[in-house]
């Protein structure tokens, strides 16, 4: 092999930008996202197992500014992986990976994220009562 | 350096059974995970006004006990194929991709671990 630097593919400069590569992206970012999500989730685990004191913590965490922020961007995350991992399903199964079907799949994806992630928050705040 | 194709190097040498392995268990995590994040979604939206008690009490039930540690296992076995992928695609120097690769694996069983384990105190533990 040559030890002279080529040009690798992906071209991504020469592509012209589509709503199916922006999920493409979208899908390995928040797939990711959630494995760093998931350290909070074992956190919250733990901290039920270990006993009130460490619950307190990790609820108090949690229900803080930052803890809030970092489990909406999980709940979009999830919703996201969540519906474009059921859109990857369908094409693994051999259907609808024609370019118009793709196209209308991530339009549909992106509404699904929206619809579920605010739904979720909505009916918990609800639960809760408060804000 | 040998002179022969890559190809003609590996011929001989049988095949290596489990070409398909990883792309069929993503698969069969992400479909399982379909069901259980929407049950453990939801359940954590009606949790959240929910108290120690109530948090240890629906942990220790059987049927959560039991869905818990499936979605735990299913969760980190995805999270590992998923990782591994990205890793392979965007880290190309040898030593650096195997010790990713090897601290990917062992964060996901270690905090597997954790999670179950927490479970499981929690079910049986009192």
């Amino acid at each position: 092999m040559s030890a002279q630097e080529r040009p690798l593919s992906p071209h991504l400069q020469v592509y012209r930008w589509q709503i199916t590569m922006t999920l493409s992206i979208l899908h390995r970012i928040t797939g990711v996202g959630l494995g760093l999500g998931t350290l909070l989730m074992t956190y919250w685990l733990i901290a039920a197992a270990a006993g009130p004191g460490w619950f307190a913590d990790a609820q108090e965490f949690v229900g803080s500014i930052i803890g809030r922020i970092i489990l909406f961007g999980f709940t979009v995350s999830l919703m996201l992986h969540l519906c474009n991992g059921i859109r990857h399903l369908f094409w693994d199964a051999g259907k609808g990976f024609d370019l118009k079907n793709a196209r209308a799949s991530s339009v549909a994806v992106l509404i699904g994220t929206i619809v579920l992630s605010v739904g979720a928050w909505a009916i918990a705040y609800a639960v809760r009562g408060d804000l | 350096m040998s002179l022969r194709t890559p190809i003609g190097r590996v011929r001989g040498l049988g095949s290596a059974k489990e070409g398909t392995h990883h792309w069929w268990y993503q698969r069969v995590t992400a479909l399982a995970l379909v069901f259980l994040l929407i049950w453990f979604a939801i359940s954590l939206i009606v949790l959240a006004d929910a108290s120690y008690q109530d948090v240890r009490a629906w942990i220790g039930h059987p049927v959560v006990t039991g869905l818990l540690l499936l979605t735990i296992v299913f969760t980190f076995y995805h999270l590992k194929l998923g990782l591994q992928v990205v890793i392979e695609d965007y880290v190309h120097t040898e030593i650096v991709k195997l010790g990713t690769l090897l601290a990917i694996s062992a964060a996901c069983i270690v905090a597997g671990l954790a999670c179950v384990l927490s479970v499981l105190y929690v079910a049986f533990g009192g």
